[in-house]
């Protein structure tokens, strides 16, 4: 149905400026990638050290 | 004709002191305190009115009349017209009433930046070595839920058992994009290497259709029955099958969509066809399922996916908006929630990644399975779950859901303002300012009235039945010009 067409998002780095949709496309894949990568630098970086105790020590009570 | 959907939510916070002695009720006191000493006088929450026990179906447990909240716990009312209480061992904080889902958007937010600043204000406040944990989250993963509702103002002449009926669909199906996403499954009987990853923290802990509990048995209907304003006219929908968002675009759309959905019951838009047969076990099928291509078992015998139910509402509400309009939730915001349920919808049918910006689960689940991949971790690894928990700290610069590009929909400025000002445009209005121009002169407030002392005999309580008057418009002029609370009690003429 027509509802569904899927929708472009309007986001700065999808500004319809330039160059060549399949290029794009690849820049657009390379640089989420690259995005990812640093958030998992980031991760890395600030993800609790003992995993494992925390997760364990984590304990709430039930509540509402 | 639908009226106004005037609304609001209240989080419950998960609470942690690492380091020292955890005492999840001491905690909660030693954080809200902290605030609430470091801005005016404290005035204290009213339970006058206060009958949790009240059931929507008709009737009234005498049990649930105690008092629901200690009331010697720290229970304060903000200038900006919210509640910042001590709910069972958990930090609550309860926006003002809000005139769109916009609005609630913004003092959502600026109820997560309160919480920040108490978690800085109470940081001195601890033993040397402690830590206080914030988490805006639902569960431990051990089994323990807390709640974040949302309340929404319906009519009183809308019949309740057709309210029931009409909205169940929705908030079974709506978790597909509001939904906060958790690792494993603390549902009974299903294990987390069947369930390693799902699209709710709350769906496993909903037990019955429709009730009164809200701590066991958990009804995807709550019947609560406090309307919290004039209960000739209204009712106060009170909503605890969500779970607190991190994503703004998440929170708009549960609460917009939520309200579109209301009015079009109110106005006879939805119909009875997308009755589900077994709505309880339908919720945790669809939360256990990230794929989206569950279907599930309609009255009708058909059988839908969570994708196919959200689209009719989508459809409808699009006619509805054509034919009605959408005064009662706002024009504005409505049309703003219409484009965004499409653009959700659509995103998840298709490309997943683009919606990662909007939807708490999606931004999670892909930052789980990266994270999985590069660490060559397995399902049900402790790292896992130690994300999923991150994604919702709220200590500054640990929190995940603050590094994985989630769209804005408030500015900073409003949501910097709503720390300390009351929405201008409903009762919030008037208890937020006499609050923050009076601080000594009032005795104690809540949601429907507040209690003044007037400098003479006796205390003098206002009440405020009408959740949409006292705005700025109606009473900013009184206030600019009374010179003290009794000046404004006598113009009131209360």
């Amino acid at each position: 149905m027509a509802e569904r067409v899927h929708k472009q998002k309007q986001t700065s780095d999808r500004s319809d400026e330039v160059g060549a949709e399949a290029s794009a496309t690849t820049e657009q894949g390379d640089k989420l990638r690259a995005e990812l990568d640093d958030l998992l630098d980031e991760i890395d970086d600030v993800l609790e050290s003992n995993a494992e105790d925390f997760v364990k020590s984590y304990i709430q009570k039930g509540g509402e | 004709m639908a009226i106004p959907k005037v609304c609001g939510i209240e989080t419950e916070y998960g609470i942690l002191v690492r380091g020292g002695e955890s005492n999840p009720v001491a905690a909660s006191s030693v954080l809200i305190n902290a605030y609430v000493n470091d801005r005016s006088r404290r005035v204290d929450w009213d339970f006058e009115d206060e009958t949790p026990g009240v059931d929507a179906r008709g009737f009234s447990y005498a049990d649930a009349l105690a008092p629901e909240v200690e009331s010697h716990l720290v229970n304060a009312v903000l200038t900006n017209g919210a509640r910042y209480y001590v709910d069972h061992a958990h930090p609550e904080i309860s926006t003002p009433e809000c005139s769109d889902a916009l609005q609630a958007l913004v003092y959502d937010r600026s109820a997560e930046e309160i919480v920040r600043l108490s978690m800085a204000l109470a940081a001195p406040l601890l033993p040397d070595g402690a830590e206080l944990l914030v988490h805006k989250n639902n569960s431990d993963g051990k089994g323990n839920s807390y709640g974040c509702h949302e309340n929404f103002l319906v009519a009183r002449e809308t019949p309740f058992g057709r309210l029931v009926a009409e909205i169940t669909p929705h908030f079974v199906t709506r978790q597909i994009f509001c939904g906060a996403g958790k690792v494993g499954c603390e549902a009974p009987g299903f294990s987390t290497t069947e369930v390693p990853f799902q699209i709710s923290q709350r769906a496993d802990f909903f037990e019955e259709e429709v009730g009164l509990e809200t701590t066991l048995k958990r009804p995807i209907v709550n019947t609560r029955d406090e309307p919290h304003c004039d209960p000739q006219k209204y009712r106060r929908l009170h909503v605890i099958v969500g779970d607190a968002n991190m994503s703004e675009g998440a929170t708009l759309l549960k609460l917009g969509t939520t309200s579109i959905v209301l009015s079009m019951i109110e106005d006879g838009f939805v119909g009875s066809d997308l009755a589900l047969a077994h709505p309880v076990p339908a919720i945790r099928q669809i939360s256990h399922d990230p794929t989206l291509r569950r279907t599930v078992l309609m009255q009708s015998g058909a059988r839908m996916s969570a994708l196919d139910i959200q689209w009719q509402l989508l459809e409808r509400a699009n006619r509805y908006a054509e034919e009605r309009g959408l005064s009662s939730v706002g024009e504005d915001v409505g049309r703003l929630v219409l484009s965004l349920w499409e653009e959700v919808l659509s995103g998840l049918a298709g490309d997943r990644a683009t919606v990662a910006d909007l939807v708490d689960w999606v931004a999670k689940e892909r930052i789980i399975d990266a994270y999985a991949r590069r660490h060559s971790v397995p399902d049900g690894d402790p790292r896992l779950r130690a994300i999923d928990l991150q994604y919702h700290d709220m200590r500054p610069g640990k929190g995940l859901s603050t590094k994985v590009g989630l769209r804005t929909f408030v500015s900073a400025e409003d949501v910097s303002r709503g720390i300390e000002r009351a929405p201008e445009t409903t009762r919030a209005y008037f208890r937020g300012e006499c609050l923050r121009r009076w601080p000594d002169d009032i005795v104690a407030a809540n949601w429907d009235s507040m209690v003044f002392d007037v400098g003479r005999d006796p205390l003098r309580r206002v009440p405020m039945m009408e959740p949409l008057r006292g705005t700025k418009a109606h009473v900013g002029e009184l206030l600019d010009s009374s010179t003290s609370i009794g000046d404004l009690v006598d113009r009131l003429g209360a």
